[in-house]
């Protein structure tokens, strides 16, 4: 274990370097003012909370969002009066326009996707759950975090005015294909509302590179003593690997909204080639590519997939292990698995393009790394099984949700093969096939791990609980709703039926599905609404919620359960713990749990 | 007004609920949170087992309700699709054991090794047996499913067979626009600065004598069962998709990128329409590819005909040339000559790399 011993005295200096940087802290945390406690926060906890909050705001409305265009898509024919009072223009005579729906399909994309499942779960739990599961008073630059928050805070302002403009918001889908993104006059939306959601999505990125950047740092360097790096929590390899593959990926992506900028302003034409647009006649534009874009946009976007995901991973197997009172099941393939997605994330976006004329040969290397993906996936899904097994289960809210999730992972991932085998792509393609997949596996799955981390946490966050009886019913039937509205939609998929229809009435192969769009449009509805019962919770409970009377509340080895309840900036009063031991020892030699600051005894037992 | 009562109704409910909630919270406090905890508990193992029942025989019903109105029902219409069908079937098999395996021992896990006081937990955290047996298994049957699937993968993007019909397919916002090489199995060169929608729609390139009997239709296009059918396709606007779900298949429209596309047809429109019990049945185009707010209404035809159907059909059809240029159009004259002739060219041996050369820009 010469490793080991390296990084012990790494880590022993970084503790005590930093011992008297918190201790300073520690000081100065009496004289915080409203601003600099509430709002430009410098402790991470409270950044943490920021960011979570935030994103619960634009969880509602992007949810909200999601049951208008299911009004839509279930009761085409049925006119809600109250649809223009609310969208006015958008919605003349109580039915949504065609323009209005695809702005909204495409503002809930880019929302949830990038401002709830990626600043809302990343930004969260990296910034909570970092420091204080490696033992450090802060993030390596608090100042850094503080503004991650704020550009991301800014990238929100910045799409909802889009949705306020005469031209309406963009509304090409959340990829922002070109040419139709480029040219205001093939679609309304690609107007002012697509500048706006440019330059919002680059504040994003800004804010997402920050916090990458931090989070990579911090895992690296603050490390208390004893922390190597292979005991630490799951949570924190997950959150480590995402905020590389963020750092990694997003700024292809904003090369790829620049060549855009240029395209859509000053008139180049990198990916504009031979075309006439109605009304306005040839354009100049020769030579450029819009499969350029795509391949952009994809490898940002496959890793973007793994950035949602790996952070539910991560807290599913350590709330799972928690709760089972048993240790994670093959810790050491958890991390390789990990390892591999992350690696093969980069290595397979051009499987969102195997019907884009790609070339075959270069279309049957994707797939063979797409499938590759199934492996590390498959050995995650049986570790978490072998986790369960055997052990002694309490189902508090989040163990539930971390039970779903595994459930919503396997359902998701196992259509994973289908689509990601390019002969069968060719047929299922941009059909609600798709749809079904990856609001499973990356939507609802993700989400649930988000639940999870929150019910888990919120005790950590705010020193009370959230109600349990509430947490039951939410998540009973969030995860019945969530199946009853994606499990049929695999169906229309096989029928053919493609995404990003407004109506499919004048359709002979698609019509016949009208009963089921309604039904689901109906469980949508009630799927929502009790998710504004989760929030009703939520912020009861930071208020009035029973309060947390014990350090340790779930019987946790981690970290954070040794800081005090409601700790202050700088996280321990005296020095941070040392660490001997492993996250994962519950249930050895006949003993509960042993937290990881507990000194490894002379008899105990080795694994 | 109805909403408005809606939502009360919702939000009493809901505070009701969380009265309940509330409620029940104080209670476990004065029962003893220990006592009320078990309770929960055990409420929460049935309900893995319900779920796990419930789901179960609701995977059942929704495929007994829905499968009759998929695709797969009726079968494929192309020579090709049957080859995605049956690895439909394959892949389907292998993930549905994997799928009812796993969620049966999620949830029968939980339910069996919910707490209890006497259960001694198995320290257990790893074994190096059972993880490289998960490791392998997949990896061993995804390469069956790989190789099963590259090998269709290539079948289908390969090289059209020479005697295949070749029809040019563009798409615009929003609507389909179809080219047929016309007598001389060539189609003439075309440049998209001479579009002009009155007249000439693909901006063909009317100094090349080979565009001067290329036919040009628009929304509906015949092609001929059991014949190869290769399609070239273009946009000439933003992305479109030729989306065509009864022959399984589907390629992007892109802009400057010319892309292709074949397949056999097994069934004509009529066939088709026995075959399905509907009398209405189209086989449809759908445009898969978002391309604007008219997206969901941009939808072609394909007629599959017979051969002598598409002859007659055919014969009938003008050279797109006459209506840019009325006066050279012929049209007093007898027309056998060109019936003769385009019986003569659909047999004909068709050079593919000539027309993709002449389907590139000047």
């Amino acid at each position: 274990m010469s490793n080991e011993a390296v990084l012990h005295s790494h880590a022993h200096t970084s503790h005590d370097s930093h011992d008297s940087h918190g201790s300073h802290e520690h000081h100065e945390h009496h004289q915080d003012s409203f601003i600099s406690k509430y709002v430009f926060s410098m402790d991470h906890k409270m950044i943490a909370k920021q960011f979570l909050i935030t994103g619960m705001f634009w969880a509602v409305l992007g949810g909200l969002m999601s049951v208008l265009f299911r009004l839509q898509l279930g009761y085409p024919d049925t006119s809600f009066p109250f649809l223009e009072t609310i969208l006015g223009k958008w919605a003349k005579g109580g039915h949504i326009s065609p323009e209005a729906y695809y702005a909204l399909v495409t503002t809930h994309g880019t929302v949830l996707v990038f401002f709830v499942l990626t600043a809302g779960l990343s930004g969260t739990f990296a910034n909570f759950l970092i420091p204080l599961q490696i033992g450090a008073r802060d993030m390596a630059s608090p100042f850094m975090n503080m503004l991650s928050f704020w550009f991301f805070f800014i990238a929100g302002l910045v799409m909802l005015s889009s949705i306020f403009v005469e031209t309406g918001p963009f509304s090409g889908g959340w990829t922002a294909y070109p040419p139709l993104s480029a040219l205001g006059d093939a679609s309304p939306g690609s107007k002012t509302g697509m500048d706006l959601w440019i330059v919002s999505m680059a504040l994003f990125v800004v804010s997402s590179l920050l916090g990458g950047l931090n989070y990579i740092a911090t895992v690296l360097n603050m490390r208390t003593k004893g922390m190597s790096m292979t005991r630490l929590p799951l949570t924190i390899w997950a959150l480590f690997f995402t905020a590389v593959l963020g750092v990694l990926s997003f700024p292809v992506l904003f090369s790829g909204f620049i060549l855009l900028i240029f395209d859509r302003n000053f008139g180049t034409s990198f990916y504009l080639s031979d075309i006439f647009v109605n009304g306005v006649g040839a354009l100049p534009n020769e030579g450029g590519s819009a499969i350029l874009y795509q391949h952009l946009f994809w490898f940002l976007g496959h890793p973007e997939v793994y950035i949602i995901l790996l952070p539910a991973m991560g807290m599913v197997s350590e709330i799972l292990s928690t709760n089972a009172r048993k240790p994670i099941f093959g810790y050491m393939a958890m991390i390789g698995s990990m390892f591999a997605i992350a690696i093969l994330a980069f290595l397979v976006w051009a499987h969102h393009m195997f019907v884009t004329g790609l070339n075959p040969f270069l279309g049957s290397i994707f797939v063979l790394l797409t499938l590759l993906i199934a492996v590390p996936s498959a050995i995650k899904v049986f570790n978490w099984l072998t986790t369960l097994w055997r052990g002694n289960i309490r189902f508090t809210p989040a163990m539930l949700f971390a039970i779903g999730f595994v459930s919503l992972f396997i359902s998701g991932g196992l259509t994973g093969i289908w689509l990601g085998n390019s002969a069968l792509d060719i047929h299922l393609h941009d059909t609600y096939f798709v749809i079904a997949h990856f609001h499973i596996v990356m939507g609802v799955a993700s989400m649930f791990g988000m639940f999870a981390g929150i019910y888990h946490w919120f005790p950590k966050m705010y020193g009370r609980f959230l109600n349990n009886t509430l947490g039951y019913v939410h998540f009973w039937i969030t995860i019945t709703g969530a199946y009853l509205i994606f499990w049929p939609m695999h169906y229309e998929g096989l029928a053919g039926m493609p995404r990003r229809y407004y109506d499919y009435s004048i359709w002979e192969s698609f019509k016949q599905f009208a009963d089921l769009n309604q039904f689901i449009s109906l469980i949508a509805m009630i799927v929502f609404a009790v998710q504004l019962l989760f929030l009703a919770n939520f912020f009861y409970s930071i208020f009035k919620g029973r309060k947390l009377r014990v350090q340790n509340p779930w019987g946790s080895n981690t970290l954070e359960w040794t800081a005090p309840i409601h700790p202050g900036h700088g996280n321990w009063e005296g020095d941070i713990p040392e660490v001997y031991r492993w996250a994962y020892d519950y249930g050895k030699d006949g003993q509960d749990f042993i937290s990881q600051v507990t000194p490894v005894g002379v008899q105990e037992s080795v694994h | 007004m109805t909403l408005f009562l809606v939502i009360a109704v919702v939000a009493l409910f809901f505070l009701v609920i969380f009265q309940i909630a509330k409620a029940s919270e104080y209670v476990a406090v004065l029962k003893g949170e220990d006592i009320s905890k078990k309770q929960s508990n055990k409420i929460n193992g049935y309900l893995m087992v319900i779920f796990l029942v419930a789901g179960l025989f609701g995977v059942w019903y929704c495929n007994d309700l829905l499968y009759s109105k998929t695709l797969l029902y009726v079968g494929s219409a192309s020579v090709q699709g049957d080859k995605v069908d049956s690895m439909l079937e394959i892949t389907l098999a292998v993930t549905g054991i994997v799928f009812i395996a796993t969620q049966i021992l999620l949830f029968w896990f939980s339910y069996k090794y919910q707490d209890k006081e006497d259960r001694k937990v198995f320290y257990f955290p790893h074994n190096t047996n059972l993880e490289l047996l998960w490791t392998v298994v997949p990896a061993i049957v995804l390469t069956v499913l790989v190789v099963i699937g590259l090998r269709n993968w290539y079948s289908f993007t390969s090289e059209a067979p020479k005697d295949a019909q070749v029809i040019e397919v563009t798409g615009k916002q929003f609507g389909w626009i179809f080219r047929y090489p016309g007598a001389d199995n060539q189609l003439g060169k075309k440049y998209y600065r001479n579009i002009d929608n009155a007249s000439n729609s693909l901006g063909l390139v009317w100094d090349d004598a080979m565009s001067h009997d290329d036919i040009v239709t628009e929304q509906t296009v015949y092609i001929v069962k059991n014949k190869p059918c290769k399609f070239i396709i273009g946009s000439r606007d933003v992305i479109h998709d030729v989306g065509l779900s009864q022959f399984r298949l589907k390629m992007d429209a892109v802009p400057g990128i010319p892309t292709t596309m074949w397949f056999t047809p097994k069934f004509t429109t009529k066939e088709m329409a026995e075959k399905t019990g509907n009398p209405n049945f189209q086989y449809e185009i759908s445009c898969d590819q978002m391309c604007g707010n008219g997206h969901y209404s941009m939808k072609g035809v394909i007629q599959v005909v017979t051969q002598e159907e598409f002859n007659e059909w055919q014969a009938k059809q003008k050279p797109y040339y006459y209506s840019a240029f009325p006066d050279k159009d012929p049209s007093n004259k007898v027309a056998p000559a060109t019936a003769i002739d385009s019986s003569k060219h659909t047999t004909a041996d068709i050079n593919s790399t000539s027309i993709q050369k002449s389907n590139t820009k000047i």
